[in-house]
């Protein structure tokens, strides 16, 4: 017991950030769209919501209001993200660029982004950049009551995390609820598996594409701000937050595309990035449990290709460009 | 019905790509409570035509009415409201839906799948379709996705429904079950417009008939008004002497021995089933059937591209001795020194490279007999050269990319190249499909040449006409079953469609 | 009730050459204006700006040679990646095949110390090729055997070996213990140096002649134009598809695996697990934009390379963070990506002229 809870515990805290920045890629895959700038619009999130949460204590001061604070770091990393996503989709679904190629130019982008706002922030500053304890704890205390966190056992284990991962597996079920049970969800699968029947249907490809891509794209971003906010201690820290984003990737694929799987795929691989610190396994050193998640990933992506089963395979349009008249 | 005010009216419709004109000043009038069939040749210009009406294509120049009314058809959706459905000759379904999520795809309101399957069953009865509502459509039929298609577009309440050459992948009774639904729906009073280039088709299930000829309309009229030689003459333009030249057969013995052949596919169902018969060389063996019936499965299975069950294929040399090319890919047939070669039915898709030049796709079968690691580019181009001038091909030049040109010139490439290899067995699938009258008999001529060589033709068609005239022997196919082997020039048309389409012609003839 | 549609837009069949270059001219002119609105926002003067980066990056022997520095592995990487995409086979795993032959070329490195300098620099080349390529071969297996997406495998490949280096940095390949560092390769391991630079540039200018005539003149080659256009036509003309697959995923690896060689040994003189930097996916991005010409490839890596070059001038003369070369490159991928747009497609606006007929 005294191993397990707190494993658990701490690995669905380090896997909060990962749970919105797949949450995020699902969307925007859903729709077909392989938005490779996750780490990008994960940093542009980071830097972005850090330093909204920063000036907003700086200008209001004394009537800085913690819950206001988080909400507009919730804002300004989402809209960061969203802009980040918004160049992306631009790019691929009005001028049809390669997905690919343009991801990864966006990763480029927005980690140069991210990391530009971090340190031009720190300079100016002169050298730190931190929010208050109070804000610092709305970020990173649970906000259930005492009450609930002493019940034993399960008090901390259920009420003891912060806010974003309840936000994220609220947004995990609203999500799987609108792929499968609303009609938003089905146009938008049917525009991720063959965008020429959704556009027979009626269904407008680009909107359901921009749309996808640029809210998938914000609910990633504020992916980053949840690291930076909790796991970085609201602190910028470029180190810490790099690779996030391809995780996420990975962790996509790992959920196979389905919004709940992202609850306890973000734990699990939360786990396996912490379980150095609390298990040591003789010849299994520290560096090597990092690489877990990619793995299993890999694992997982050769069994789904070789099952081959179709409900579980990428959407079948993904990373390909959508033009009616192509003859 | 009152017949004055056409559903759909289409005037001066024109629709450029490129420097193609796919239609030119197109007229048509669509009524209620008719069929219209809309005939014409491949490349006519019948399926954009129909595209402008649906909403996948926006016209360059034109009017469209509906019930008099002028109108702008700028999306599909801007077509389902004004009540026009097209069933496509690719079905538009996402696999991994069930039916019932396929056919309400797109629709407004809530969503609400048991009073869908519930208006799907209405639908069903009301018009006599077969369908599970909860099926996936990867596990559907070619049929049954077409049944989906069929009802995804009158459960949008759809009043006038354009069908793209429906019946060209469907069985006898399936097309038989297809034409009692239309007329039901006929009755129903919705206007129906199917686009084919089968004139039994038209006679047997049309009210009136346009004719569409490279972009032009040529006119309309009733059905019962007209016969199959005017409605041809449309279609080409001019009489068509419809007899092909057939050379005797020279010197037949056996060059290709297919015994037992089974063929399963990727899902397990049996492509080919049991097949055997003999190929002689100097000789045309047609093979009808209708499509989907394991034509294609068996040429790649001689060509040793096709994974198979059981059985055997023998090529049998000149002296006798016999090859098997079961287990073989076509590069260890090639180095037995048997010269196969195959005019495969998805030409840019297979048998050429649409992006490369004609010399590049001379050197396709050639690339690696050249010495050292680089290919040699001189002769290619230069055989390309000579193949350009003999076989007449417009092109703008040897080095302009195959996919530009047209899709007759498209075939005398592919078919040019597979000759120029001296081959002892020639497998063309549907050699002519969309080519033009001229362009046809050209390949007509170049297959009885190759017989005059001594080679083996196995020439794939799905013309019963041209089946008759050109082959010396015809292989029936029904349901990757032999139906029967019969001699070109004692059989016809009938016998040929009831072998092929065995138990209606069992029954019925 | 429904509106003409605004504007129309189709494919374009002939594209002159003359065209293309002119789009693509005025795109990076986009990009210099973009980048110079960012430098007003940051209250410089985007002619200053600019005219640092360029005397940063050329005006001095040093400079250029830094640029050079930068330039060399992003060259080399993309002309590896080129065989990989002409095929339309997404090797994304570049970083990954850069860390692997580093770390392949690192262990000779470290373990033949006492071996002269030429045939160790040759066998830490052979191993970083060998590495490289198996790195890239094992999802372009999967592809071929089970059309496993290479995607996504090839991107988790990259993490995979970083972190193995990671592990090797603070495990058995540490120097000092706790330093968390491999040491410095003895000299033996390092590559000369021509022109001040380690000699890792002559070797990608020869890549690049011997890339354009192994991709346009040689039947490996063609093989992989056919097989990127149409698979079915590459398996009716026999070629083993499959086997094609592994066999240019290898060579990708390679020369990937060959360039992590020479910027640990050229470059850095030992390994650590940020050895590729970020070239592997840069390097993607150059690929295409060149259209896998590898001559246009030289151009854009060198731009590639004064960008990032004279940011760190940037950030010495200016105080402006490092980090803006990221986002300059960024901007200019982006402009150019969109420029492509431009190429490939015509637009053409309509009138309102139906709705007056009508």
């Amino acid at each position: 017991m005294n191993f397990w809870i707190p494993l658990l515990f701490n690995a669905v805290l380090t896997g909060a950030p990962l749970m919105f920045g797949t949450l995020g890629e699902i969307l925007t895959e859903k729709s077909g769209n392989m938005n490779l700038g996750v780490e990008g619009m994960m940093y542009m999130g980071g830097a972005f919501g850090l330093g909204a949460a920063y000036y907003y204590e700086k200008i209001a001061g004394e009537s800085a209001n913690a819950i206001a604070g988080l909400l507009i770091a919730v804002f300004f990393a989402f809209l960061a993200g969203a802009i980040g996503a918004l160049i992306f989709s631009f790019l691929t679904i009005s001028l049809r660029a390669n997905q690919n190629v343009t991801g990864l130019a966006l990763s480029i982008f927005g980690t140069g982004v991210g990391q530009f706002a971090g340190e031009f922030m720190r300079v100016r500053e002169g050298g730190y950049i931190a929010v208050g304890a109070q804000m610092k704890a709305i970020f990173q205390n649970s906000p259930f009551p005492a009450v609930l966190l002493n019940i034993p056992v399960i008090g901390k284990l259920i009420f003891g995390y912060n806010i974003f991962v309840y936000l994220g597996v609220i947004i995990a079920v609203i999500m799987s609820y609108l792929f499968n049970k609303t009609r938003v969800g089905l146009n938008l699968r049917s525009v991720g598996e063959s965008p020429a029947t959704a556009d027979a249907a009626g269904i407008s490809v680009t909107r359901y594409r921009y749309l996808a891509t640029v809210i998938g794209g914000g609910i990633s971003a504020v992916g980053g701000m949840i690291y930076i906010m909790t796991i970085a201690g609201c602190v910028w820290n470029h180190e810490g937050l790099s690779g996030e984003g391809w995780l996420a990737v990975a962790l996509v694929i790992f959920c196979l595309w389905r919004p709940l799987n992202a609850i306890w795929g973000s734990a699990m691989f939360g786990a396996l990035m912490i379980l150095y610190l609390r298990l040591s396994i003789p010849f299994i050193p520290n560096q090597i449990y990092k690489i877990l998640p990619y793995l299993v990933t890999v694992i997982v992506l050769i069994i789904t290709s070789l099952r081959n089963k179709k409900e579980d395979q990428p959407p079948a349009a993904l990373g390909l460009p959508y033009f009616r008249e192509e003859r | 019905m009152d017949g004055a005010v056409p559903a759909v009216k289409m005037r001066d419709i024109t629709k450029r790509f490129g420097s193609v004109v796919a239609n030119d000043k197109c007229w048509l009038d669509i009524y209620r409570g008719e069929i219209l069939a809309l005939l014409g040749e491949n490349g006519s210009g019948k399926t954009t035509l129909m595209n402008m009406l649906s909403g996948i294509y926006f016209p360059d120049e034109g009017e469209i009415f509906i019930d008099g009314k002028p109108v702008v058809i700028s999306s599909p959706r801007s077509a389902f409201d004004l009540g026009i459905g097209m069933i496509h000759q690719h079905f538009k379904l996402v696999d991994v839906f069930t039916a019932a999520e396929n056919i309400i795809l797109g629709l407004p309101g809530k969503l609400d799948i048991h009073a869908a399957k519930e208006k799907i069953m209405d639908i069903c009865t009301k018009y006599g379709f077969v369908i599970d509502p909860d099926q996936k459509v990867y596990d559907m039929s070619v049929s049954q996705k077409q049944t989906v298609e069929i009802i995804k577009v009158l459960y949008r309440g759809a009043e006038i429904l354009i069908l793209d050459e429906p019946t060209a992948v469907l069985t006898p009774q399936e097309t038989d079950r297809l034409f009692a639904v239309l007329r039901n729906m006929r009755d129903d009073g919705k206007a129906i417009v199917i686009i084919t280039h089968k004139m039994h088709e038209v006679e047997s299930l049309s009210d009136r008939v346009a004719v569409l000829r490279k972009g032009h309309f040529t006119g309309d009229m009733l059905t019962k008004n007209t016969n199959i030689q005017e409605m041809t003459n449309m279609m080409v333009g001019r009489p068509v002497e419809l007899n092909i030249k057939r050379t005797e057969t020279v010197d037949p013995k056996p060059r290709i021995q297919v015994q037992g052949l089974t063929i399963k596919d990727a899902e397990g169902t049996v492509k080919l089933d049991n097949v055997s018969f003999t190929a002689n060389s100097g000789e045309v063996l047609g093979v009808a059937g209708i499509s989907g019936c394991g034509q294609k499965e068996l040429l790649e299975a001689i060509a040793g591209l096709q994974v198979v069950e059981s059985g055997s294929i023998c090529y049998v040399r000149d002296n006798g001795e016999k090859e098997e090319l079961i287990g073989k890919d076509p590069l260890k047939i090639k180095s037995l020194g048997v010269a196969l070669s195959f005019v495969p039915e998805d030409r840019l898709g297979m048998g050429l490279v649409g992006d490369m030049d004609i010399g590049n796709n001379m050197m396709l079968r050639t690339y690696r007999d050249s010495k050292g690691i680089f290919t040699n580019r001189k002769d290619p181009y230069h055989v390309a050269h000579q193949m350009v001038d003999f076989l007449e091909i417009v092109t703008p030049s040897v080095e302009t990319p195959v996919r530009r040109l047209s899709g007759g010139n498209v075939q005398k490439v592919l078919v040019g190249r597979e000759i120029s290899n001296a081959p002892t067995v020639l497998l063309t699938a549907y050699a002519t499909r969309g080519l033009d009258i001229n362009s046809s008999y050209m390949i007509y001529d170049l297959i009885n040449e190759q017989k005059q060589r001594g080679v083996s033709v196995i020439y794939v068609g799905e013309d019963l006409d041209v089946l008759v005239a050109l082959c010396d022997r015809v292989l029936v196919l029904c349901g990757g079953k032999v139906s029967g082997i019969v001699d070109g020039r004692k059989t016809d048309k009938r016998e040929l469609g009831a072998m092929m389409t065995k138990l209606g012609g069992m029954t019925n003839e | 009730m429904n509106k003409t549609p605004l504007f129309h837009l189709s494919m374009r069949n002939e594209i002159t050459k003359q065209y293309a270059w002119m789009v693509r001219i005025c795109s990076f002119l986009f990009a210099i204006l973009l980048g110079a609105v960012i430098f007003i926002c940051l209250g410089n003067n985007p002619l200053e700006a600019y005219g640092i980066i360029l005397s940063g990056s050329l005006g001095k022997a040093s400079g250029i040679r830094q640029t050079v520095k930068y330039a060399v592995p992003l060259l080399g990487t993309a002309l590896a990646l080129a065989p990989c995409f002409r095929m339309r086979y997404w090797n994304i795993g570049a970083e990954g095949q850069i860390t692997a032959g580093a770390m392949a070329a690192t262990f000779f490195a470290l373990n033949c110390k006492t071996m002269p300098q030429l045939p160790l620099l040759l066998v830490m080349a052979v191993a970083a090729a060998i590495f490289g390529g198996i790195w890239a071969a094992i999802p372009a297996l999967f592809k071929a055997k089970w059309g496993t997406n290479e995607t996504l495998f090839t991107l988790m490949m990259n993490y995979i070996i970083i972190g193995v280096v990671k592990w090797l940095q603070g495990g058995p390949w540490e120097g000092k213990p706790g330093s968390q560092i491999i040491p410095n390769f003895v000299d033996n391991a390092i590559l000369p140096k021509v022109g001040g630079v380690y000699c890792g540039w002559i070797v990608v200018l020869v890549l690049v002649v011997l890339m354009f005539i192994y991709m346009n003149y040689s039947k490996h080659g063609y093989e992989i134009a056919v097989i990127g256009n149409s698979v079915n036509t590459a398996r009716y003309v026999g070629m083993n598809v499959g086997r094609i697959f592994v066999r240019t995923a290898f060579l990708s690896g390679a020369i990937c695996g060959v360039v992590g060689y020479m910027v640990a040994s050229g470059a850095h003189m030992t390994l650590y697990s940020d050895v590729a930097a970020g070239v592997g996916f840069t390097a993607i991005t150059v690929a295409w934009l060149a259209q896998l010409n590898p001559f246009v490839m030289v151009i854009i890596s060198v731009l590639m390379g004064i960008l990032e070059k004279g940011a760190s001038s940037l950030q010495t003369k200016l105080a402006i963070p490092a980090s803006i070369s990221d986002i300059i490159v960024g901007i200019f991928l982006f402009s150019m990506l969109a420029g492509e747009f431009f190429i490939r497609f015509k637009i053409s606006f309509r009138g309102n002229k139906k709705e007056a007929a009508a």
